[in-house]
């Protein structure tokens, strides 16, 4: 069943490879690094919303997490057999590493991870909203859709001009692009869920696919919500396997039964349903488990 | 010629002893999209307990150096929807299976290890780890690993509930004053043998909110940054038992193994199997991986069989 080789495993019809992802392309976008590696098997199996965990450091590293990023783009053959494109912002020790990596050095590449985003089957209107680096998987998203005759609309917000990504291949992959900074250095100074009303309201647009910060997402959701939308989000929890193992990354969601549980966002995530995620049970920097979630700790119990 | 890898342990032998880490690899349909987990001498699942938990909020993690602290609050389904669906398919998927129990009170590891007993799929399971690093509801918390006659009083109940031919393996705490104290009463209250050793009880303060940063405070520490202290802690035991302070039972080692050679040191330590966890977050084909490593430097070595490597450093200890 798996194969031989130490790092490049593949066990048929699992739907995920492990491979030796070798770095083939690595240039600034912004305040963000955008990285192609050439993994072999992934591209095929890949679909928009999905994402890859990478390992960092070398075989001997001693920061032992993976760390997740959305896949930007794939291209299942070309030159260099398939390749993945991830857009990475420099935080930590993990990302600066990444950042630092030239051509032909080799990272350890995990993916397709995580459930794709949905797609209507209706030809209905879409907004795909983007906050920073979080546009990174709905250029690929928006070609899918508009492949379905979707009309295509994209809002891309950020802090300030340098950590929009994505802005000019945006006017190629949507209909039309709305564009927000805090601080007003590019577009409508201001945030995306200062246009995102009008926007939907003006294209009728059935699904609102989301991607980016939390609380950008949950206020996505109430708009879309309020709109008469649905909202499918792209969560971003913290995550240390990103392959369903350590329970780490867990969020209240609640069930097409209504009923809460305390859900693993990288293997029943990244992408829910807006609607059913608990946002009440976030606050700063936290997450509770809400009392009526399944097996929520009983008062003086665990 | 290849090393015969196989070791008994109770009543069956397995063909390898390479297990995974109980909470370090769910329960098998996670880990079975990487490698096929029959390989593996035993799977072993996340500690269940009586009723569905949700665990613990998030944060529930941060990374250390070489390793992380990690404060999930026992999650899990319950061991009547674990039994129903975890235990089938991992029967179905022909794994052998080391089932981990865990509860609040030493009643509670009883009712666990009864209903275990009565499923269906229990002829997949070739043992019981009775995970005694929870805290003891009836004893404001102190967790049974810490306390002899708290852990002896479990291992006994349990051992009531359960076959003779099923072993059980007391699961240890390191933060204890004296291991082989804890270990000498699991055995004699009927432990088949040892998993030593559990997280380490550790703490981080998020810098930026100047907090702790794990929603549950303090944490369990694992990976390589602690297998010194999992090598200790065997050597001990292992020692103690050459030396006839208690009855020799297998040892399962786990604690920081991320390569054969790691595993290699808990080997020769005592160790009479090895467990692969957080390095299976690192990679998640690590559990077989770190096996054929470990074939691969026993026959560099010459052995002929894995047994023969079990506790070998302890005959060769420099005098000075
Ligand atoms: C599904 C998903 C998609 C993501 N997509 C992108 C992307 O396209 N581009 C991008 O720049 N970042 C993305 N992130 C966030 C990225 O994973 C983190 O910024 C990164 O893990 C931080 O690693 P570090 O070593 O720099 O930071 P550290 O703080 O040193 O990381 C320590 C540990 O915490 C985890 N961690 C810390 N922050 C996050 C976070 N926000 N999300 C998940 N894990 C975290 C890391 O995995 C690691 O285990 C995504 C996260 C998830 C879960
Ligand atoms: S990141 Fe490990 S279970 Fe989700």
């Amino acid at each position: 069943m798996s194969e031989a080789s130490t790092r490049h495993t593949r066990v048929e019809g699992s739907g995920v490879v492990q491979v030796t992802g070798e770095l083939i392309a690595t240039r600034r976008a912004g305040a963000y690094h955008h990285l192609t590696f050439v993994a072999p098997g992934l591209a095929e199996l890949a679909r928009p919303g999905q994402f890859v965990a990478l390992a960092v450091g070398g075989d001997t590293s001693a920061n032992l997490l993976r760390r997740c990023f959305s896949i930007h783009k794939v291209s299942p053959s070309g030159t260099y057999g398939g390749t993945v494109d991830v857009v990475i912002s420099a935080v930590g020790a993990g990302t600066e590493w990444l950042s630092t990596l030239r051509a032909h050095d080799e990272v350890d590449i995990v993916g397709p991870l995580g459930r794709p985003f949905p797609l209507p089957s209706e030809p209905v209107a879409c907004v795909l909203v983007g906050g920073g680096y979080g546009s990174a998987p709905l250029f690929w998203l928006a070609g899918a859709l508009r492949e379905r005759g979707c009309h295509v609309e994209m809002v891309l917000g950020a802090a300030t001009e340098s950590k929009l990504f994505g802005v000019v291949e945006a006017r190629r992959f949507a209909d039309g692009v709305t564009v927000t900074t805090d601080d007003g250095s590019a577009g409508n100074k201001g945030w995306v869920s200062d246009v995102l009303p009008m926007v939907i309201r003006r294209t009728g647009a059935a699904v609102v696919y989301g991607c980016g910060p939390m609380g950008m997402l949950r206020s996505i959701t109430d708009i879309a919500t309020a709109e008469g939308a649905v909202a499918q989000v792209a969560v971003e929890e913290s995550m240390a396997c990103g392959v369903g193992v350590c329970m780490t990354c867990v969020m209240p969601v609640a069930g097409k039964d209504g009923t809460t549980r305390m859900v693993r966002s990288c293997v029943e995530g990244p992408v829910f349903r807006g609607d059913r995620v608990r946002w009440d049970a976030f606050s700063d920097g936290l997450c509770r488990v809400p009392a009526d979630a399944v097996g929520a700790p009983r008062v003086g119990g665990h | 010629m290849p090393v015969d890898m196989s070791v008994p342990l109770g009543a069956a032998t397995l063909p390898s002893p390479m297990m995974t880490a109980s909470g370090c690899a769910a329960n098998g349909r996670e880990l079975a999209r990487f490698f096929d987990i029959r390989e593996l001498g035993a799977f072993v699942t996340k500690s269940v307990m009586a009723d569905p938990r949700s665990g613990r909020g998030t944060p529930r993690m941060a990374e250390t150096p070489s390793g992380m602290l990690n404060s999930i609050g026992l999650q899990g389904p319950g061991i009547s929807a674990f039994v129903d669906q975890d235990l089938a398919w991992l029967k179905q998927a022909g794994a052998r299976t080391l089932v981990s129990i865990a509860g609040n009170t030493s009643g509670e590891f009883a009712d666990v290890a009864a209903t275990l007993r009565a499923s269906d799929a229990f002829d997949a399971v070739v043992g019981v780890e009775v995970n005694i690093s929870c805290p003891n509801v009836a004893n404001r918390g102190l967790v049974f690993a810490c306390d002899p006659m708290a852990s002896a009083k479990v291992v006994a109940l349990v051992r009531e509930q359960l076959p003779r031919d099923v072993p059980i393996f007391a699961k240890l705490t390191p933060d204890v004053t004296d291991i082989v104290s804890v270990a000498q009463a699991c055995v004699k209250a009927g432990a088949d043998g040892l998993t030593m050793i559990n997280t380490l009880l550790g703490m981080v303060i998020d810098t930026d909110r100047l907090r702790p940063q794990v929603a549950g405070v303090t944490g369990g520490l694992s990976g390589p940054a602690v297998r010194p202290v999992a090598v200790r802690a065997i050597w001990q035991t292992r020692a103690a038992m050459l030396e006839g302070r208690l009855p020799t039972v297998p040892i399962i080692g786990v604690g920081g193994v991320r390569t054969g050679r790691d595993a290699l040191e808990l080997v020769a330590a005592g160790a009479s199997a090895v467990q692969v966890g957080t390095a299976t977050f690192n990679d998640p084909s690590a559990p077989v991986r770190v096996g054929r490593e470990l074939a691969g430097l026993l026959e560099d070595k010459g052995f002929e069989r894995f047994t023969d490597a079990v506790g070998v450093a302890h005959g060769r200890v420099a005098r000075a």
